[in-house]
Order: structure tokens, then C-alpha cells, then sequence
């Protein structure tokens, strides 16, 4: 256990001493992993923040929950009464077909048209406040109450959580394509570099091999030097869109005193900056693993 | 415990050519072997049969009881840390220093370093270029280069030492000198493996000699 751990760290010290030994070369690389994980780490960024202001800044989800036409006021109270044991219902309110009526002369001015109806042809109906504002959780919300004896319609007031989710839904889609693409692009540019070193330590790789290295040996430090890359690369990318968005929200400022709200893009969480680090370090890994499985394998028998 | 057994052994190498036919061949622990024969004979290949460098076409190549020409690719590793080997060619690290490539074999199996650093210098200064420890290989003349092949080959203590051509660069004195070490190897039981041309050393320390001619056994 010991010297597995030391065996360890003794490769991972020999990483770093490759990385610094030529250190143009490294940087380079990283600065190339760097910006392809900076695409859609930005974009996912500008995404999670866009999402943060829609919660912010919506008003509440409101459900209208006409009753039956033949719905007495006992009915009206059950249902009311079944609205408040609902979960996902923050409030309800009662709007009895009467009170709808007046609330449409006042507010319209149809009060002469309104006054010549032979009777009332407005039903009583239950204003819901939703406690989710997703579409889904909305859906699923009227599709239920609808199903309830007396209950005529549900109306969701307004589509803009729909159209904002399918928007969002769409950007998410856009940066796991981007993601994608970039992760194979770190893996091929992890792939060739470990293939050069690999072409590079030919003589290394041979005499270890016969003097009586393992393969896990010889394949130790090539790993590690691509997960090492990987993280160092993300971090890359993390920084700089770190300065991406200071420069960004030194602009927004202005605006932000002109409107009197606090504008600000938020960089990525503690959790989510390690998630991408350690993804980034697990794609280094595995480019290494590939070229090391293609390149080391060619070397047996000696 | 380092019993070496060739039973007919055979090999031809891709192309056709027969670099051994049918040699049988067994050295006792801790025995000083010399193989000597032409150019071409099938020294080297020989060596590389028995340390599983290359494997024989037929026959068998038992070392300490186990098979090698049939050992497992995974095996293979820890059977070779039993040797020592020193190679015609040398193949020492021109990217490293004189240390470093002394120090190879004891990184491999994953030797505390600073005992392994101790142990690397004994062995330098055993082949006397201990001054030399921080040079480059490359600057070395090849008599030296042959040296620091030895001190890498014995640095691990291994219990059987095959050397192909191990004074083949050596003026008289080093290679007397060279002789000197491989005999302290023998009093203290390495089996040790020799293939040379050096009838002189052979004079010298009085082993066991096999020569071989056209992948024969002609004399043992
Ligand atoms: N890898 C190889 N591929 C094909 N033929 C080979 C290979 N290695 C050796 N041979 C051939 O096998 C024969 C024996 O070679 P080997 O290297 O064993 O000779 P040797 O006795 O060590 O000679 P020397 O004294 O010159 O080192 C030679 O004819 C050589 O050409
Ligand atoms: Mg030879």
C-alpha cells in the first residue's frame, strides 16, 4: 500500500517534471484545451445565469379553475377545500360568478352590454397560485385539477413559462452539443500529445520494458500527465471566463445604476467549477488512455 | 535458486533465418557460463531466449522451473528483475544522466529512493565512474558506456547476470577489472552469463565454456 501510494506519487512528481521540462510545449497545450472547454463552459455560465433572472423576475404562476355551470356554492367550497390539501398550490383564491361580473363592468366599460343579458353567463371560478413555475409542473398541475368532478376548464394564464423552459431547454441542447464536440476535441489533442511523447520515449519505454517494467508502470506517467493536462486545461477555461465576466459586469454596472436592479452574470458555483474541473481532467485521462492503448500495445512482443 | 534448463530449443527468426537449432543447455545455480562462437553464431540469441526477449520456435526455456517461452505477457516483468542484463548494444538513456540510468532499475520495482540512490552509487563506483554520476551518457567513451551498462545491470542485485559482449570495448585492464567483478558475482552465487569473444578473460577466470557454431552446440 505504501509504495503503490509512493509508486504514485512518484509519477505524478515526473508529470509535473515533464510538464515544466518543456514548458512552451505545455502551455500551449492547455491554452489550446483551455479555450475548447472555454465554449461551452461560457455558454452553460450565460445559460444557468439567464435561468437565475427568470426565477428572479417572474411573477407568479396563476391557474384559473372555472367550475360547472351547475356547480353549487358546496361544490365550489369542495373544491376549494380540495385546492388547499393540494401540493404544488401556494394560494387560491374564490371569484364567484358574480363578483367576475362586476369585476367586467368596471374594469371594461361593457356596462350596457352586460346590463342587457338575460343572465349571468359567467361560472364561479378558483384563482390557484402555483408554487412551481416550469411548464411541466404547471402541465401536470391543470391536467390533474381538470379531472375533478365540476370543474368545467383550467386556464394557465400565461405561456411565457413554456415558451422561456422551451428557450432554455433549447440552450441547454445547444451547449451539450457544443460540449460534445470540444470533449472530443480535448480527447484528440490529449490523444496526439501522449502519442508524441510516446514517440519520443521510444528508447524509455524499451529498455524499462526490459529490465523488467510493468505495463502499468510505463503507461503510469502518460496517464497522469493527461489528467493533469485535462484539469490544468479546465482551469484555463475557468479563468478565463472569469475574466470574461469581470469585464462583462464592469460594463453592465451603468446600466444596472440606470435601472436601479442588480444586473450581474455569476460565475459557476463551487460545486459546478469542480464538476468541470474533474471533468476535464477525466477526458485528459481517458485521450491518454486511448493513445496509450494504441501506441504502448505496438511495443510487445520486444 | 536460479536454474537454467534449454531443452531443443529452436529459433528462427521472421524471414526464415535459423538462429538456433535444437540446443539443450543447462546451467546450475550459480555457475559462471562463457558462450563463445563466430559472429552470427547465436550468442545473443541465446541470451534473449533465456531472459523471454524472444521466444523459441521450439523446445523449451526453463528458468528456475518455469517455462519461459510460454510465460504470460503480465509475467514477463517480474521474471526479467531476476537478471541482470547487459546488453551488446548497450541501450543506456541518452536523456538522462549517468545516475539516473543506474537508478532505472530500482525506480521500476519501486525501490525506496533514497536507499536506491545509496545502492546506485555503489554500483558506480564499483565500475569506477562514480566521478562521472551527473554526466551525460553520450559523453562517455564506449568503454565507459559499457561500464555504466554493467553498474545498471547489477544495481537491483539480481540473482542471474547475462551480459552479451560485456568487454567488448574494454582495454585489457578495465576488461581484467570487469572479470574481477563478474567472478565476485559468482563467489557470492549469482549465476552468471556470459557471451564473448574474450578468450583472454576466459583464460582468466577458468568458467565453464560453451561455444557454439552455426545455432549449434559444437563444444561445452
Ligand atoms: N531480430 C532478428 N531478426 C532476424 N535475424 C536475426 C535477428 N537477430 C539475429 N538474427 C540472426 O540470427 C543469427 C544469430 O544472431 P546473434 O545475434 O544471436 O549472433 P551472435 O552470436 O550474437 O553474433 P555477434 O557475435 O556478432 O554478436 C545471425 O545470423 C543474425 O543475422
Ligand atoms: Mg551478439
Amino acid at each position: 500500500m505504501i509504495s503503490w501510494l509512493s509508486a504514485h506519487r512518484r509519477a505524478c512528481a515526473g508529470t509535473l517534471a515533464r510538464l515544466v521540462r518543456a514548458p512552451l510545449a505545455s502551455l500551449f497545450n492547455i491554452a489550446v484545451i483551455g479555450t475548447a472547454l472555454a465554449l461551452p463552459l461560457g455558454f452553460y455560465v450565460v445559460l444557468a445565469n439567464l435561468q437565475g433572472l427568470a426565477r428572479d423576475y417572474s411573477p407568479q404562476p396563476q391557474l384559473s379553475v372555472f367550475l360547472a355551470p351547475d356547480a353549487t356554492a358546496a361544490d365550489a367550497r369542495a373544491t376549494g377545500d380540495r385546492l388547499k390539501g393540494r401540493s404544488g398550490v401556494t394560494a387560491s383564491r374564490f371569484v364567484s360568478r358574480a363578483e367576475a361580473l362586476e369585476t367586467l363592468k368596471s374594469r371594461t366599460g361593457l356596462a350596457d352590454i352586460i346590463a342587457g343579458l338575460p343572465g349571468n353567463p359567467l361560472p364561479d371560478a378558483w384563482v390557484v397560485t402555483a408554487a412551481g413555475a416550469d411548464a411541466a409542473t404547471l402541465d401536470a398541475l391543470r391536467a390533474d385539477i381538470r379531472q375533478w368532478p365540476k370543474v368545467a376548464e383550467v386556464h394557465v394564464d400565461s405561456d411565457w413559462a413554456r415558451r422561456l423552459d422551451s428557450l432554455l431547454a433549447l440552450g441547454r441542447h445547444a451547449v451539450l452539443m457544443l460540449a460534445t464536440a470540444l470533449a472530443f476535441a480535448l480527447v484528440a489533442v490529449t490523444f496526439n500529445t501522449i502519442r508524441l511523447q510516446i514517440l519520443t520515449q521510444r528508447d524509455e519505454i524499451e529498455v524499462a520494458k526490459l529490465i523488467g517494467a510493468t505495463d502499468g508502470w510505463i503507461r503510469r506517467p502518460f496517464l497522469y500527465f493527461g489528467a493533469v493536462t485535462g484539469a490544468a486545461g479546465g482551469a484555463a477555461a475557468w479563468l478565463m471566463i472569469w475574466g470574461a465576466l469581470a469585464i462583462f459586469n464592469g460594463r453592465l454596472q451603468p446600466l444596472s445604476a440606470l435601472y436601479g436592479i442588480p444586473l450581474q452574470l455569476n460565475h459557476l458555483n463551487g460545486g459546478d467549477s469542480v464538476a468541470a474541473l474533474l471533468f476535464a481532467a477525466v477526458l485528459g485521462w481517458f485521450g491518454a488512455w486511448l493513445s496509450v492503448r494504441r501506441h504502448l500495445g505496438a511495443h510487445d512482443p520486444l | 535458486m536460479s536454474h537454467i534448463t534449454l531443452s531443443r530449443v529452436s529459433k528462427r527468426y521472421p524471414g526464415g533465418h535459423e538462429a538456433l537449432g535444437g540446443v539443450s543447455l543447462d546451467i546450475g545455480s550459480g555457475e559462471m557460463v562463457f558462450i563463445t562462437g563466430h559472429s552470427g553464431a547465436g550468442k545473443s540469441t541465446l541470451l534473449k531466449l533465456i531472459a523471454a526477449i524472444e521466444r523459441p520456435t521450439a523446445g523449451s526455456v526453463l528458468v528456475n522451473g518455469q517455462n519461459v517461452g510460454t510465460l504470460r505477457a503480465r509475467g514477463i516483468p517480474y521474471l526479467r528483475r531476476n537478471f541482470g542484463l547487459v546488453f551488446q548494444d548497450h541501450k543506456l538513456l541518452f536523456d538522462r544522466s549517468v545516475f539516473d540510468n543506474v537508478m532505472l532499475p530500482l525506480e521500476i520495482t519501486g525501490f525506496d529512493r533514497r536507499e536506491g540512490a545509496r545502492r546506485a552509487r555503489a554500483a558506480l563506483d564499483k565500475v569506477g565512474l562514480l566521478h562521472k554520476e551527473k554526466a551525460r551518457p553520450i559523453t562517455l567513451s564506449g568503454g565507459e558506456q559499457q561500464r555504466l551498462c554493467i553498474a545498471r545491470a547489477i544495481v537491483h542485485r539480481p540473482s542471474i547476470l547475462l551480459a552479451d559482449e560485456p568487454t567488448g570495448n574494454l582495454d585489457a585492464g578495465y576488461a581484467a577489472e570487469i572479470g574481477e567483478l563478474f567472478r565476485d558475482f559468482h563467489q557470492v552465487g549469482v549465476t552468471v552469463v556470459l557471451a564473448t569473444h574474450d578468450m583472454q578473460l576466459a583464460a582468466r577466470l577458468q568458467p565453464r565454456l560453451i561455444e557454439i557454431r552455426g545455432g549449434r552446440i559444437h563444444h561445452d
